[in-house]
């Protein structure tokens, strides 16, 4: 796919909507109207726009506890995701996931995942569903660089090289492993050097950058969709906040942080490259601003007036109906 | 009606689910070679080319890959080579399939089938003869199935790679060969529907697995002190067909109920439990566990012999309830 002032502003749009929802839902936080925790995704907005803006909608994706920003990419509307995060009826998944499980199987976002590297074995299998069909679909699994730590990373992408699967391998490496450098307990700098161990293409991009995303991912996507196998794309990023809700971050400095959103925004990096080839203009700007502040709004006023689940729902969902079965 | 080892009607299940549907195929260790360790898989690969991998020694991976394969439709049979593996995959199944439902609010579907070979067939210790039933009984979201014959194995196979939820099927390595008639063709039996397997007066016998083999051993030895008793074959143990048990308790008043799987919180615990809330005012003795003692299964053939239950632990447990 070639890379068009329309896809710039697609990817562009995409991550103010995702940078304002994870801020709106953190201020829902401080009211006291979402519960429980939030990874929040902002400064890593332009892996998620620069993967999605290269797939189809029946493109499979996983993601990661911190997937906010891979739902919104591949389509999902944030409404129904605030209120999920809300614990209301109307969420994404009825209110029994919440911010961890958010997912649109309408769209084949198969789901946030609150266990770390776990996505990377069933995406590996949507692939190999595409493959026995024999359909052209490409599967995308997200994962953070903790997540190339556990055996299912070892396990799934092995066999994913071993039968040529349609599927691209996402780690976003944001450099903190929850409150731990990655430095301090991995001996491989970059993931993308994995690759080698499985035969499969590495390659290590500037996640700040959603224009090297798009590209690098373009390639990836193209080669699993020709029946070239898999590869392994490994973004450097960082994250704007701590791991999670209440994170004290005393293992970086809030020097280190102010450097980061200084200098390494995302949205200011694509502004950049747009403004330069006359793609966006000021006016344009603050029409994606305001569309996208207006549909964040929109859907907290969605959730805050949505209704509680009803009591029977806590028994349902369980199994289909094993009584039907036969 | 023909008449078949356990291992065949299974073949014979797994055979005709995978021609009537083209989303089922077969993931395993050695599953292709030989026609499988049990040979439960053998002729897959020549008559359904594309539909059977044989994977690496990766059991997280191989259940992972299911759970993907499931959700994007598929119905992924995966074959683990010995149950004590599934340890190795235990996040794949308890977190991801059983869970996936739930979570995304009746969004995904995860009709997979993980067939689990268990118990003791050859002596092979601790870590290759294990019997795991109540792990997965207390997950929910997954369907535990433990068939006792030939006949139940093809019914309750094709049923589980119908269903369109998770399915632990619990295989006794030791029932392999045990040979018995199995209808031809189209055969299914519905999950939590236990089985009869002898009707009786005096003692209600819940059997699990190969336990019913040996309660129907254990009925012919009780018939000559004058006990005649009934078998109940929960064959699935999640959903448990609670009424049917209870229905037995009610008509006989005394229970004995047995399985290989640990009677410290195992399988058997959970029923006894039931029984004891829901008939009480039934009962005229005490409930009664029959089980494998708390310990590892251990190697030597002698010491087996005081782990795994036999007819003759049924023959006086049923004298216990009967005293």
């Amino acid at each position: 796919m070639s890379l068009t002032q329309e896809k710039c502003l697609k990817m562009y749009t995409d991550m103010w909507r995702i940078r304002l929802f994870e801020e709106e839902a953190n201020r829902q936080t401080n009211l006291g109207n979402v519960v429980g925790t939030l990874h929040m995704y902002c400064g890593e907005e332009a892996v998620a726009v620069g993967v999605c803006a290269n797939l189809r909608d029946d493109d499979y994706v996983l993601g990661t506890h911190r997937s906010h920003g891979h739902c919104i990419a591949k389509g999902a509307e944030s409404d129904k995701m605030m209120a999920e995060l809300f614990g209301k009826a109307t969420g994404t998944c009825k209110g029994k996931g919440g911010s961890m499980h958010v997912a649109d199987f309408s769209l084949n976002m198969l789901g946030a995942n609150g266990i770390v590297g776990a996505g990377i074995g069933p995406t590996t299998g949507t692939a190999l569903a595409s493959k026995i069909r024999g359909t052209d679909q490409v599967s995308v699994c997200f994962f953070g660089d903790g997540a190339a730590a556990r055996g299912t990373f070892h396990e799934a992408i092995a066999m994913g090289s071993l039968w040529q699967l349609p599927v691209v391998y996402v780690c976003e490496n944001n450099g903190y492993q929850q409150w731990v450098p990655r430095k301090n307990v991995a001996v491989v700098d970059s993931v993308a050097d994995m690759a080698g161990s499985y035969s499969i293409p590495g390659v290590s991009v500037n996640g700040q950058d959603a224009i090297e995303v798009y590209e690098v991912i373009a390639e990836a996507v193209a080669r699993a969709r020709s029946g070239g196998g898999p590869s392994l794309i490994e973004a450097r990023t960082y994250r704007f906040y701590g791991h999670s809700l209440g994170d004290e971050q005393q293992y970086r400095t809030e020097e280190e942080v102010e450097e980061r959103k200084l200098n390494a925004d995302p949205i200011n990096i694509l502004r950049d490259f747009m403004t330069e080839r006359n793609w966006l203009s000021s006016a344009d700007d603050d029409q994606v601003q305001q569309r996208a502040g207006d549909e964040i709004t929109r859907a907290a006023k969605f959730a805050e007036e949505s209704p509680w689940p009803e009591m029977g729902e806590v028994g349902t969902d369980v199994l289909f109906d094993a009584k039907e079965v036969a | 009606m023909t008449v078949m080892a356990f291992n065949e009607a299974l073949r014979e299940a797994l055979h005709e689910e995978m021609a009537r549907d083209e989303s089922v195929f077969v993931m395993g260790e050695d599953v292709i070679t030989h026609g499988g360790p049990y040979k439960v898989t053998d002729g897959v690969a020549e008559k359904f080319p594309g539909r059977i991998f044989e994977t690496p020694i990766a059991e997280a991976g191989i259940v992972g890959l299911g759970v993907g394969a499931a959700m994007a439709g598929m119905n992924p049979v995966i074959e683990i080579m010995y149950l004590d593996f599934i340890t190795c995959a235990m996040d794949e199944v308890v977190n991801q399939a059983a869970k996936m439902r739930y979570m995304t609010g009746g969004q995904a579907s995860v009709p997979m089938v993980v067939r689990l070979p268990c118990g003791v067939g050859r002596l092979l210790a601790a870590q290759h003869s294990q019997i795991m039933e109540s792990w997965f009984m207390h997950v929910p979201g997954l369907q535990v199935v433990v068939p006792s014959t030939p006949a139940d194995g093809k019914g309750l196979l094709k049923t589980a790679i119908r269903s369109p939820d998770p399915v632990m099927f619990f295989e006794y390595k030791r029932t392999y060969t045990h040979k018995g008639e199995v209808p031809e063709g189209e055969y299914l039996i519905p999950f939590g529907k236990a089985d009869i397997k002898r009707e009786g007066e005096d003692v209600t016998v819940v059997a699990i697995g190969p336990m019913v083999q040996k309660s129907l051993e254990a009925a012919v030895l009780l018939e000559d002190e004058g006990y005649d008793i009934e078998i109940v074959d929960p064959r699935t143990l999640s959903p448990l067909d609670t009424e049917t048990i209870c229905e037995s308790v009610r008509k006989t008043g005394r229970v004995v109920v047995c399985g290989e799987d640990s009677s410290f919180a195992g399988s058997v615990s959970e029923i006894a439990a039931m029984i004891a809330e829901s008939c009480f005012s039934d009962l005229k003795a005490p409930v009664v566990r029959v089980g494998s003692p708390h310990v590892p299964m251990p190697f030597s053939a002698e010491l087996v012999k005081h782990v795994v239950p036999e007819a003759a632990n049924v023959v006086s447990a049923v004298n216990r309830v009967m005293n």
